[in-house]
């Protein structure tokens, strides 16, 4: 277990809080074991192609924040996400009936001479502005490799600025080059948010935190009829909403790679239980993961009743899939956690998941249980898979591995996978909403978008004879791990 | 001292990745943190391209680079790229993390180039300046590294140019721009370079630079390092055409100014502008009734809030040739103090009649905020980003988003350069008035 420390202005990446690794190729199972005995090592890439960094992780939880302003203390490529959070800020505004606004993001615009000369001026004034300008509630600073090479202090600044405009001014630590695991950035914002706005509860409430993306609003149907309200964190949640997480009855997750910090967080310093078990994907998933929310928030009955009519309602529905999907073969691409989930979720429905090369692993979450590892939970619950692949983007490892397996389908998480599933003629599924493929309801929403996908063929056939590949033939002949150097014990990144 | 920005709507120097991204069958191989790549395809990249996006080679650095530099890391990965990207081109660009530290990257693609591999380095780290001006500086180099190199018989054809318009990407409508660009000026009877896009001739284009009688330019500023570099190295003479030609009058000014410094043959110039200009106001003169008859309200005033070129192109055309008046005109793309003159100067003189103000901004925050203030008492248009969404809204302004970052548009092919580009305004502006009605 990681001890979550709000007095650090930093938190550990993920490499050495958790020993989490981006390189492994072999038997998910080996993952599993190896992972779980604490024999995991990182293996690094001789050629890599570009991956993400924490930065961006840290603005997708902190830019919709609704009454927040996002300094972001950086040359002004490092804002080239700013755009696109405040996208997908104002799609989720539709479906939340709240006003379209933009997010309030600045970017403090480092040049040649405050690498030589220092930011925290530049820093100082942007805030300063920031706050003219928006009359936010808080105000997130996130820092660029850039400015933590030159060695600005960003705290000290922060720090000063708080007491100067007093409203809570964060230093959100959560440059580039920290951490290969970009996800280390969720951390990074969870840590700002917990040591700086949070605050100690004034009592119990019958809310329930859902960390996540901004999905729909699935848990509101559960979870009220049982007496408790969700309350969807960090995005569209406001600066006072934040304050008082600490009195929340629970913790659940949409993700724990999301949310792993923030939920540890929440129950060692606030004692509010976080739901251990993986996210509710797949029957048997969904049935372990309800059994425990029941116990958390002392409503077992309930939930048995549940169970038992969603079962009669469902397994009726998943068998006719089944048949369909029977002996169909699937790969997926994804970040962990959600893509065990995936994997879950196809093998219920009847699929063989041929592979998947998924971002990066955690060993183990900050909350140490091992319960909550997710990979373990889809082996042991529906078998082995015998490729897994960690792989953090690297789509010309995927576009080798794929040009030799050819799947019936493949499923991807992010952007930049699908077009190579696509340029092979194999259809390829991205949802973006993962809470649609929660619980039991989940599994059907994806078990009808899955045969969508199957059954359209036209565009990617059509778009195969079209394509150019940007990949060597030698490439395309060699093991999709040549460049992945299996023998070297690199312990940290 | 630069200012901090709200709303960003250019990159930094290593934002050039996606100029070499448009050279077909180019790519970037770039030295920098893990995410910088990606943001950039983010904010300009719309769609990967040949070997964009995910596909670019990357070290990723991290703390070790940062500690004990990156150049081995650096040479691993040109060795890896050369084995697994099947490109014409490899451009190396640096991010913040390798100018800062010092990598001597010269030092790591030096041997490469000493076998002839078709590789070239620029520094971009991002602090450096922004993609407008490293734009010059990529292209620059692989002038200098490649091109020079690789041509051997630099004697000049006649009537072969080189184009050097908007930045790829970072014009979001570049490569229809480009098309447009090529299709008139060869109607005039020139041979074309246009060097990025689907109608280049990728690297081999490239390697008959240094052999055009002239180079064209086709910006307010961004490009003219670039011929002023060729002019010294090669003695190529440039024209510059400061703005982005739109429509019948600035396209055939445009032509006219080509043709009157290559002396070209007057009767082939003179045809085809004649041609085009009939096409071009039959369309016009046909909607002219529209323009004047619709009773529910059009916008008569427009805002631009743009990079210099588009912001000249966009004014002298909706006025001149649209009848609508200029409101305040903001120019977005941080135009170096010695060009802001000439720029304020076409301002000056918009039209026959008719002078326009304009401001130097970068951070679209405070022009917002100003625009906000203005008495908005007839229908408004804005040309300007996906940014300015809310504002149209708020303002019930009509909205032609120009400029990047474009989430609420999907661009193929679509120019507003020349004639072609010229109708292709009109049919958008008028397309999202109308839609407005019930």
């Amino acid at each position: 277990m990681s001890v979550i420390s709000l007095k650090e202005p930093e938190v550990v990446i993920r490499e050495k809080r958790l020993g989490s690794i981006t390189g492994f190729e072999g038997k998910a199972s080996d993952l599993v074991q190896r992972a779980q005995a604490g024999k995991l090592h990182e293996c690094t890439r001789s050629f890599s192609q570009c991956m993400n960094c924490g930065s961006g992780n840290a603005l997708c939880q902190l830019s919709m924040i609704r009454d927040a302003a996002i300094v972001n203390h950086a040359p002004v490529g490092c804002a080239g996400d700013f755009f696109n959070y405040n996208y997908v800020y104002r799609v989720g505004q539709m479906s939340r009936d709240l006003p379209p606004s933009n997010g309030r993001y600045f970017n403090t615009n480092i040049d040649e001479n405050d690498t030589i000369f220092g930011g925290t001026v530049k820093l100082e004034n942007t805030v300063r502005a920031a706050y003219e300008r928006v009359h936010p509630k808080a105000i997130f600073i996130t820092t660029s490799c850039a400015v933590a090479i030159i060695g600005d202090d960003v705290e000290e600044t922060a720090n000063s600025l708080s007491e100067e405009l007093n409203i809570p001014v964060v230093a959100c630590f959560c440059e580039g080059f920290r951490s290969k695991i970009w996800t280390s950035g969720f951390d990074a914002a969870y840590h700002s948010i917990a040591r700086k706005i949070v605050k100690p509860p004034r009592k119990k409430t019958n809310k329930v935190n859902v960390i996540n993306f901004g999905g729909s609003h699935i848990f509101d149907e559960l979870l009220e009829p049982l007496g408790y309200e969700a309350q969807y964190i960090v995005p569209f949640s406001s600066v006072a909403d934040l304050e008082y997480i600490s009195e929340a009855a629970a913790t659940i997750q949409i993700c724990p790679t999301l949310g792993t910090y923030l939920g540890a967080a929440l129950e060692q310093v606030y004692g509010v239980p976080e739901m251990k078990s993986p996210p509710g994907y797949g029957i048997a998933g969904t049935d372990i993961w309800l059994r425990e929310l029941g116990k958390v928030l002392d409503r077992e009955a309930e939930i048995e009743k549940v169970i038992l009519r969603e079962h009669a309602r469902l397994l009726p529905q998943i068998e006719a899939y089944r048949k369909i999907f029977q002996g169909k073969k699937a790969y997926i691409t994804a970040g962990a956690a959600h893509g065990h989930s995936l994997i879950a979720l196809l093998r219920e429905l009847g699929f063989t998941v041929q592979g998947a090369a998924i971002f990066h692993h955690d060993p183990i979450y900050d909350n140490g249980e091992a319960v909550s590892d997710a990979l373990a939970h889809a082996v042991k619950t529906y078998g082995d898979v015998p490729h897994y692949n960690v792989c953090n983007k690297q789509a010309y490892e995927l576009m080798n591995i794929l040009s030799k397996v050819h799947p019936d389908i493949m499923i991807a998480r992010h952007g930049g996978m699908t077009i190579w599933g696509a340029k092979l003629g194999i259809p390829t599924l991205l949802i973006g909403d993962e809470q649609l493929l929660f619980g039991y309801q989940g599994l059907l929403n994806y078990a009808e978008r899955l045969l969508e996908t199957l059954d359209n063929k036209e565009f990617v056939t059509n778009l195969s004879k079209h394509s150019t590949i940007p990949y060597t033939k030698w490439w395309l002949e060699q093991d999709p791990f040549f460049f992945l150097g299996r023998n070297q014990n690199v312990e940290v990144y | 001292m630069s200012k901090f920005i709200e709303q960003p709507r250019y990159s930094c120097a290593l934002g050039a990745q996606q100029s070499v991204v448009a050279i077909k069958r180019a790519v970037p191989i770039v030295h920098a943190g893990p995410g910088c790549s990606g943001k950039i395809s983010r904010l300009i990249g719309q769609g990967e391209g040949y070997a964009g996006g995910s596909t670019i080679p990357c070290t990723n650095s991290s703390e070790t680079e940062i500690v004990f530099g990156g150049e081995e890391k650096l040479n691993t990965l040109i060795e890896g790229a050369f084995k697994v990207i099947d490109a014409d081109l490899y451009v190396v660009l640096t991010g913040c993390t390798a100018d800062i530290v010092g990598d001597n990257v010269e030092s790591v693609v030096a041997p490469w180039q000493d076998l002839d591999k078709p590789i070239v380095y620029a520094e971009t780290g991002g602090f450096k300046s922004n993609n407008y001006v490293s734009h010059e500086v990529v292209v620059n180099a692989i002038i200098d590294q490649y091109v020079d190199k690789f041509c051997n018989d630099k004697s000049k054809i006649p009537h072969l140019v080189n184009v050097f318009a908007t930045v790829p990407y970072q014009d979001p409508y570049w490569n229809g721009n480009l098309e447009e660009i090529k299709r008139i000026l060869e109607g005039i009877g020139l041979t074309v370079n246009i060097l990025f896009g689907t109608e280049s001739n990728g690297v081999k284009e490239w390697q008959t630079i240094p052999k055009a009688q002239y180079n064209i330019v086709i910006n307010a500023w961004s490009g003219l390092e670039i011929a002023n570099h060729l002019k010294e190295k090669y003695g190529t003479p440039y024209i510059h055409f400061p703005y982005l030609p739109i429509g019948g009058k600035a396209s055939s000014e445009f032509l006219h100014q080509v043709a009157d410094q290559m002396k070209l043959d007057v009767k082939q110039v003179t045809s085809f502008i004649q041609k085009e200009e009939e096409k071009f106001y039959m369309h016009i003169e046909r909607m002219a009734d529209f323009l004047l008859e619709f009773r529910y309200g059009l916008p008569r005033r427009f805002y631009t809030i743009l990079d210099a070129s588009y912001a000249i192109g966009f004014a002298k055309y909706l006025l001149n040739e649209l009848g609508l008046l200029p409101a305040r005109q903001f120019i977005v793309d941080n135009t170096p103090k010695r060009f802001q003159d000439a720029i304020r100067n076409e301002f000056q003189h918009i039209s026959e009649f008719r002078s326009a103000e304009v401001v130097f901004e970068t951070d679209c925050g405070a022009i917002q905020e100003s625009i906000a203030k203005d008495e908005n008492k007839s229908r408004a248009l804005i040309l300007g980003s996906s940014w300015e969404k809310n504002l149209a809204q708020e303002l019930k302004a009509d909205l032609l988003t120009v400029s990047a970052p474009i989430s609420h548009r999907l661009v193929l092919n679509c120019g507003y350069a020349g004639y072609n580009g010229g109708l292709r305004v009109v049919e958008d502006i008028y397309d999202r008035v109308l839609d407005t009605y019930r």
